[in-house]
């Protein structure tokens, strides 16, 4: 076991302040939203159903949530021990990810004070895809918490819980890797059903395997992001070299991803709709280029061990692959009819609240929970 | 309704169950125009067998094809509820009994329910030479009319004989074939027409009585508005092919097989008062009526019309234009997207891609880097 230890320092920072600004702006539209209906503050309609607390919030969220699924995958499923530390941030990073997606979710439905009937058996349909993903998340979200609740017992000091979780948190942790397979290919599964409302460019009977690799992909990808970031951001020695032989494994996931995802749009004769000039086209591409660049940053060896590359890769591939996500639920969804759909200022401002409490929850977590490995440096704890 | 009152119903009617019974009186309220709401009132005062009125059931120049259409319908259990609503004392149709028999039953209903019971007339009247064309049991149909009219509580005329005078009155009418409501001038005659006319107009008028102890809305000619008060041509199923200027022109072509507006073969909607197509027929749903199997409605239900104007003869359209403007089948939908939303999300976007930028150019190429040391494995 590392030494993990809270980074300390001052929490009332500049973008500390800032960020809890918008927080509290979400707050108000939200407060708004469940008191007026989802037409007082949303741009949804009849033909979107879905926006972005749907497409952004969940799919694409979730996805970037993924960094928790991923770890716990290569650490405990192929028992590759030397990311231990990678763990505990990922989860946390997890953790937020999903719960707010659930608040998301809750924000989203028409009717949310019938939400709680999905946790009552006798009223589930087992025959819906989105039952599924909504019990396979809850589940998750529970299954995140209990995962995590080492490190706040550590810093209660609980000696004998702690030491009853650790004898059961296998179980846990393989329910962490099994749940997140089930629910992201699901995301998938879902657009499935949109039928031809779905641009063939995205419509494929792979979306549930594209969307696995995807999570794979962008969750590995996150946790390059989130490592090197804050390192930088708290002067923390920075992790390369585990990092580096992550982005191994993203070349193997991407690579397959790109076959699938161009052969199967050529191999159905729909490549030429990526090049006449219409806006799913120019997203159709963009996404492509963006991960086509993440992976050909990632492809040779001596890029993988330069900290600057290993980012703008990661970063390439955040983009792109939360791109296709969202690409799938909304650029490349026309439901005809001339319906439209652009976010209202409400539905960005609750996404950027919900982005921003997750901040907030994670700086205040990584200063005041044991949640780094390795050294601390002493005289970086000033910030 | 408690589930105790019901008893007594289940007892009478057999294998009902409650719940089968109140949409029964829901439906039957919103077949009399009326709120589901009411529907309570309505079972109580089918459930309440002191209630059941009388009926008496003349059959005058007819085909008896309205009471072949009354004992047609497949809802279940709805002819026992016909005949437990009203106590039906005589109909020459469905008398168990024959002859002086059935004859002494109308008789006794009538002393014994003078002024209460119910006269349901089915038939033209003729009354040329005093009426010597339609005898029974030895009396003109015109004398046992007026003789049983004379003491009714309320008289229903059913079908277009009855009501105007049907096919017996067309020309060139050798038997004075006349309505009820001619021969019995100055009495409130409610006129069901239709050849035959639909089973539940006649249902939802009785209902109607006694619930609320009195005749529903009628108009000038007699007829309840809540069946007759619109045009066939107002609430068609083919009407949007109307406005839209589709129409078969002869029978066989391609817009008769696509289901176009029949207008153009001769049909009869733009001027016949009726709800054909809101309940249409036998229950079984889905285009059970004429229009609904292709044919053009003859207006069989109108006087003037029916069996008047020949069956594939044009008429005047009494209402062209429908009642409001369309609906476009695509609308304009402007794509909601403001300064305010764009700046937003570009500046979101912006600020998270400018903090990438800004920790890529902090971050160097090499892996050894004096001012972030690589933690050691």
């Amino acid at each position: 076991m590392e030494n993990k230890q809270p980074l300390g320092g001052r929490l009332l920072t500049g973008p500390f302040v800032f960020l809890l600004a918008l927080f509290l702006a979400g707050v108000y539209v939200a407060a708004r939203r469940f008191l007026f209906g989802l037409g007082a503050v949303t741009n949804m309609n009849d033909g979107y159903p879905w926006g972005i607390w749907i497409a952004l919030d969940v799919v694409v969220g979730t996805a970037f949530a993924c960094g928790g699924y991923v770890m716990a995958l290569l650490t405990y499923a192929f028992n590759k021990m030397e990311y231990h530390p990678l763990v505990r941030p990922a989860l946390l990073t997890s953790l937020f990810g999903y719960s707010l997606a659930g608040v998301s979710v809750i924000l989203d439905i028409g009717r949310y004070w019938h939400a709680y009937n999905i946790i009552l058996p006798w009223h589930s349909n087992l025959h819906s895809v989105m039952f599924e993903v909504a019990v396979c998340i809850g589940a998750y979200v529970l299954v995140l918490w209990i995962e995590f609740a080492p490190t706040v017992l550590e810093k209660l000091k609980a000696e004998r819980l702690l030491k009853k979780l650790n004898r059961l948190l296998f179980i846990f942790i393989a329910l962490g890797i099994l749940l997140p397979t089930m629910h992201q290919s699901s995301l998938g599964t879902m657009m499935l059903m949109a039928g031809y409302k779905l641009s063939p460019l995205w419509r494929t009977a792979f979306l549930p395997l594209l969307f696995l690799l995807t999570a794979l992909i962008i969750g590995f990808a996150v946790v390059i992001y989130e490592s090197l970031f804050s390192s930088l951001v708290y002067d923390q020695p920075l992790e390369t070299p585990g990092l580096s032989k992550l982005a191994v494994v993203i070349v193997w996931c991407l690579m397959l991803f790109m076959v699938i995802r161009i052969e199967d749009v050529n191999l159905r004769g729909y490549l030429p709709l990526a090049f006449n000039g219409s806006l799913t086209s120019d997203m159709f591409l963009l996404e492509n280029t963006l991960l086509l660049a993440g992976l050909l940053l990632l492809v040779y060896p001596a890029n993988r061990k330069s900290p600057r590359l290993l980012f703008l890769a990661a970063t390439c591939l955040l983009l792109g692959g939360g791109l296709y996500r969202f690409d799938t639920y909304v650029t490349g969804f026309d439901p005809g009819n001339g319906w439209h759909y652009f976010p209202s200022a409400g539905e960005i401002i609750v996404t950027l609240g919900i982005v921003a409490l997750e901040l907030l929850a994670y700086i205040w977590c990584l200063k005041r929970l044991p949640v780094f490995g390795g050294r601390v440096l002493a005289a970086g704890l000033q910030d | 309704m408690t589930t105790d009152d019901f008893k007594g119903i289940k007892a009478r009617l057999g294998d009902i169950s409650r719940r089968d019974f109140m949409r029964y009186c829901s439906i039957m309220a919103g077949a009399l125009g009326l709120s589901t709401g009411l529907a309570p009132r309505i079972a109580q005062a089918i459930a309440d067998p002191k209630r059941r009125p009388p009926v008496i059931w003349l059959h005058g120049q007819e085909c008896t094809g309205c009471t072949e259409t009354l004992l047609r319908p497949s809802h279940p259990s709805l002819d026992s509820l016909i005949l437990d609503i009203i106590s039906l004392d005589y109909h020459e149709t469905l008398c168990a009994g024959a002859g002086q028999q059935a004859e002494a039953s109308l008789a006794q209903s009538m002393r014994e329910n003078a002024g209460k019971y119910v006269l349901i007339i089915e038939g033209a009247i003729p009354v040329k030479d005093n009426g010597i064309y339609c005898k029974i049991g030895g009396k003109t149909f015109l004398s046992l009319v007026e003789e049983v009219a004379a003491q009714a509580g309320a008289i229903i005329a059913i079908g277009s004989c009855a009501a105007w005078g049907g096919i017996p009155s067309a020309h060139p009418n050798p038997t004075g074939a006349t309505s009820a409501p001619e021969v019995l001038k100055g009495k409130t005659v409610v006129t069901l027409p239709g050849c035959p006319p639909n089973p539940y107009n006649l249902l939802s008028t009785v209902v109607h009585v006694l619930s609320f102890g009195k005749l529903p809305k009628l108009d000038s000619l007699g007829r309840p508005t809540f069946a007759y008060g619109r045009l066939i041509h107002e609430n068609c199923e083919r009407r949007p092919h109307f406005d839209a200027g589709r129409f078969a022109e002869k029978f066989g072509d391609e817009g008769h097989r696509l289901g176009y507006c029949l207008y153009k073969l001769g049909c009869k909607g733009p001027v016949t008062h009726a709800n054909c197509p809101e309940i249409q027929f036998n229950d079984l749903g889905g285009g059970t009526w004429p229009v609904g199997t292709g044919h053009p409605c003859f207006g069989c239900a109108e006087k003037g019309v029916g069996f008047t104007i020949p069956m594939f003869t044009q008429v005047e359209v009494l209402s062209p234009t429908p009642f409001a403007r369309q609906a476009p089948i695509i609308p304009e939908r402007p794509v909601p997207v403001s300064p305010i939303t764009a700046a937003l999300a570009g500046g979101a976007l912006g600020l998270a891609i400018g903090a990438s930028a800004v920790a890529l150019r902090k971050l160097k190429d090499s892996p050894d880097d004096p001012d972030h040391p690589v933690k050691e494995d």
